[in-house]
């Protein structure tokens, strides 16, 4: 008997906790419900990340997803939430067509992840000699556009190269925009035909 | 061949190919979402999946803990996954003031009653 390789049994948790959250908010009806189960979904992937060494995406995934984006989302649930629309029935039709194209493209999705060698388990020695690395300051220096990983590359490949620091800047204005469009787009309007006043 | 590979997972570290499979389940999850769903949230939500669903194979084939030594993206894949994750939380802004505006305008949050543009 092999010893247990612990990362594993974590892969195990963590991956079956998605996928069987990303199942529940597939199949429950009730839109808080969904919410709820939405946020756990997140927070599993978000230990899935940090069990493939990549603990400042992890992080992140936290606070903008978990922290940010649901609470949005948990809002938007509270200032739409009438009676008539907390459970929205989904015609069988629909079911049956989204089980057959949902099935078919998961089918396909694995029997490709599977099917090249490479993307296999790695050797089991090979992965405990590894070393943990810290890696919030290589994504900090690449975001400022200087590749710390490529810094032994030789300089024909590193010749404009500037890391990631022009998407930093479109994806910092595209975010500014869109929290203006936003505000701009969800602010109170006057009303279209006032009441008579007196 | 798939369940021999899940079977001796537990002496085995997971390689790509596990994180690929979870995140197809993600991945699919949040398409039939955004397919079956009524609630214009619903919608949403299976976008966020759909999001996290391809966040994950990048971190897979980013991280040298699963990859065997060989070439992987290194450090343009956690650089990829902090975009996207920005890109969402940005769509996730203008999508819900669309929906507030949408209830707003029509008192309702189906979808199918978004028709105004039909020919």
């Amino acid at each position: 008997m092999e010893q247990i390789y612990w990362p594993s049994v974590f892969f195990l948790i963590f991956g079956g906790l998605a996928c069987a959250f990303s199942l529940a908010v597939l199949l429950s009806t009730n839109i808080v419900r969904m919410a709820f189960y939405l946020v756990l979904a997140l927070a599993a992937t978000a230990g899935l990340f940090f069990l493939a060494g990549q603990e400042f995406v992890g992080a992140m995934q936290l606070l903008i997803y978990v922290g940010g984006t649901l609470v949005l989302l948990i809002f938007g649930v509270m200032l739409t939430s009438q009676e008539r629309f907390v459970n929205m029935k989904t015609p069988a039709g629909d079911w049956v067509l989204g089980m057959i194209a949902g099935g078919a493209l998961l089918s396909l999705l694995t029997a490709a992840a599977f099917s090249v060698p490479e993307w296999r388990s790695p050797e089991r020695a090979a992965v405990e000699k590894l070393q943990a690395e810290p890696n919030a300051t290589p994504i900090g220096m690449g975001l400022l556009g200087a590749r710390v990983d490529k810094i032994d590359a030789p300089t024909s490949e590193q010749a404009g190269r500037s890391g990631y620091l022009f998407p930093f800047e479109i994806v910092s204005v595209h975010l500014l925009v869109v929290l203006i469009g936003a505000a701009y787009l969800a602010r109170a309007k006057r009303r279209a035909n006032p009441l008579p006043t007196g | 061949m798939t369940i021999s590979l899940l079977a001796n997972l537990l002496t085995e570290p997971p390689g790509p190919a596990h994180y690929m499979t979870v995140g197809a389940v993600m991945f699919v999850c949040g398409a039939m979402c955004m397919a079956t769903k009524r609630n214009a949230l619903g919608v949403l939500m299976g976008i966020e999946l759909v999001l996290n669903g391809a966040n994950l194979n990048f971190i897979a084939f980013g991280s040298k803990y699963l990859n065997n030594g060989g070439p992987d993206l290194g450090l343009d894949a956690p650089l990829i996954a902090l975009f996207v994750i920005v890109l969402a939380a940005a769509e996730a802004a203008v999508a819900l003031a669309i929906a507030l505006n949408f209830y707003n305008n029509h008192d309702s949050i189906d979808v199918d009653r978004a028709d105004q543009l039909q020919g």
